[in-house]
């Protein structure tokens, strides 16, 4: 019981302050802004040039302003935003009308998610690794070059890195195809042909995350353990002549790969948006490319149902690592 | 300039000092520039490199070069806004929070670690998508400022929390010192060189985000950024059609200004660290 008044349930109430403070700047933001989004929508389609008579645009701003939920008092709307969002309803999209937001986001989202987690997992274990070793090793020779290495690719963002792997692999060097999730024309299946060709797809913006992660992972996991090696009980592991190996794995690795936990959780929402990001640059069919259609198409439920699910989805997913995190850590099971 | 001549012996940090001086002289040219960024065709269209458009021209006829000039000064302009403003917050949420502790602590800090957590880039791509035409370089350094103060914040209070349990405090407090000058005489310069380590990460998170939005045609696309520049290299197909030094040139830049903030921010954080600074001592003993 006071493992979960001390633990459990604090992290409980962050995640649901995540969720309320997340959910209530979506609410504010497009309230703030001097632009009318009913306007913005009503000139985005007669700057198409189609004629509306001005009846059709007083029933058009009426039906918008009931789909954005502007309508009634200001608390009202927050409420009703609310009541709408337990629902799951996003309301229709505004330019693949009707099709509701919330089937359009779970028909990217797999991908998404697929490409999300597999590269984290894989990025967190190898930067870790190499970090852990290069800064247990630190005056090795390959510790230093990978260290070079990652100084110069960690600060790189996002977007500018997998552009430059694919003017290099896609364009300079065509070994893989430069956009999309898969070949066009090809059957969904659960068949080899297909799953090769998904993984072809998805190599360079795996690649792209997966090193930027790993450069991160590594020059955080390096300085941790560099201060580790400087404690006394690695000191007096030595001096027992416990075998390097031994110190290496067992006491080092091991209590430096605790905060890194932690800052897996808190970084999630970054990971996040640069795959977002990675998405927009090799085309691939996930929820960066949703958004940056809806962003071209002026498609602002979209936007607003995307941002309200990432933040959910984020601060659920760090909820899920903080509620492991005592698997890990026997001194907060034995408090 | 002791400290300077010390630094200038690490290699990181005379390589980022060389090459922010190099990009810092490029934004100071723009004000000479003999082209208005604003304007097209005013040079040959797809020229390569040659002089005396030695970086090239882009198929909207400016001058590669002299439009650099521009964005760099630009995206400076913008993370210096955001930055400095996000600072102003960290350190107040940071000191309130640290000095205060109890309920004010516990309040302040889960609200500051809803902004570490959350996924910040839909969030602003949904008011920019909102903002789209109004969003002048101003506003876009203080919309990302109003995001960027969590995690220093937390490193402030951290420190905070340390100092207030130290001696000097309660010295400062019984011989009765009010608690806004104990806080500026005594505090502030424990935490002036954390504000200098952060602000240089605040200014590439800063600039990597206008970056990205510039690329999805978010900021205003007309002034020239660092970010703006690739938004039109990639929509002219500059990569297909061959004209390689349009999209390499921004793409250059910000790499190097990248890593060269970044090589800085660490390196100087090492050599503020006392730990290092210990073993630093240490090494010229020997």
């Amino acid at each position: 019981m006071l493992f979960f008044k001390r633990y459990l349930l604090p992290r409980i109430v962050q995640f649901l302050v995540v969720v309320f403070v997340g959910i209530t700047i979506v609410f504010i933001v497009p309230r703030l802004t001097p632009v009318d989004p009913v306007q913005q929508v009503i000139n985005r389609i007669t700057a198409q040039g189609a004629f509306l008579d001005p009846a059709a645009v007083d029933s058009m701003r009426k039906s918008l302003t009931e789909l954005y939920g502007l309508e009634g008092s200001m608390l009202q709307q927050y409420f009703a935003f609310w009541g709408r969002l337990f629902r799951g309803d996003f309301g229709p999209s505004l330019f693949q009308f009707p099709i509701p937001v919330t089937q359009l986001i779970m028909t990217s989202l797999p991908w998404t998610a697929g490409l999300l987690i597999s590269t984290t997992l894989i990025s967190w274990i190898v930067g870790n690794l190499l970090g852990g070793l290069a800064g247990y090793f630190k005056d090795r020779r390959w510790a230093k070059v990978l260290d070079n290495i990652s100084m110069v690719i960690r600060p790189i963002p996002y977007y500018i890195f997998a552009l430059l792997l694919l003017i290099l692999f896609a364009y300079l060097f065509p070994i893989f195809p430069s956009a999309g999730g898969y070949s066009v024309g090809r059957r969904i299946g659960f068949n080899w042909a297909f799953i090769s060709d998904v993984l072809k797809h998805s190599f360079l913006p795996a690649t792209s995350l997966v090193v930027l992660g790993i450069a991160a992972n590594f020059m955080t996991m390096k300085l941790i353990v560099s201060n580790i090696v400087a404690e006394d009980y690695v000191m007096y592991a030595k001096a027992g002549g416990l075998k390097e190996s031994k110190i290496a794995f067992k006491y080092v690795l091991k209590n430096g790969l605790l905060p890194q936990i932690t800052g897996l959780a808190l970084s999630l929402g970054q990971i996040f948006g640069g795959a977002l990001i990675t998405e927009i640059v090799f085309s691939y069919p996930g929820i960066g490319t949703l958004v940056y259609g809806a962003i071209n198409s002026g498609d602002y439920n979209l936007i607003m149902g995307v941002t309200s699910l990432s933040v959910i989805g984020i601060a659920g997913a760090t909820l899920i690592i903080d509620l492991l995190y005592p698997l890990f850590d026997p001194r907060i099971r034995h408090r | 300039m002791e400290s300077f001549k010390e630094l200038m012996k690490d290699g990181r940090f005379k390589f980022a000092f060389i090459v922010i001086c190099v990009l810092a002289l490029m934004s100071i040219l723009s004000f000479f520039s003999p082209y208005n960024p604003l304007k097209w065709n005013v040079v040959p269209r797809d020229l390569p490199p040659r002089w005396p458009h030695i970086l090239g021209t882009t198929s909207q006829g400016q001058d590669l070069f002299w439009q650099s000039t521009f964005a760099i000064r630009n995206s400076l302009i913008i993370a210096l806004i955001a930055s400095s403003i996000s600072r102003v917050i960290a350190v107040i949420v940071g000191l309130i929070a640290g000095y205060k502790g109890g309920k004010v602590d516990t309040i302040l800090m889960s609200i500051n670690d809803s902004f570490v957590v959350m996924p910040l880039l839909p969030i602003l791509i949904l008011i920019a998508s909102v903002m789209r035409e109004n969003l002048t370089m101003v506003t876009l350094g203080l919309i990302l400022s109003l995001f960027g103060w969590a995690w220093d914040a937390r490193v402030i209070r951290s420190q905070i929390l340390s100092l207030r349990e130290r001696e000097f405090t309660y010295t400062a407090i019984l011989s009765g010192t009010r608690t806004f000058s104990l806080v500026i005489k005594e505090y502030f310069p424990f935490i002036i060189p954390i504000i200098f380590s952060t602000v240089i990460n605040n200014m590439i998170w800063a600039i990597g985000m206008e970056v990205t939005l510039a690329i999805l045609g978010l900021t205003n696309i007309e002034v020239p950024t660092i970010g703006t520049m690739i938004h039109w290299a990639v929509n002219y197909q500059s990569m297909l059609l061959g004209y390689w030094w349009w999209i390499l040139t921004p793409v250059v830049i910000s790499i190097l200004l990248f890593v060269a903030l970044y090589l800085l921010s660490s390196s100087l954080s090492e050599y503020l660290d006392p730990r290092t600074r210990i073993q630093r001592i240490g090494k010229a003993g020997q």
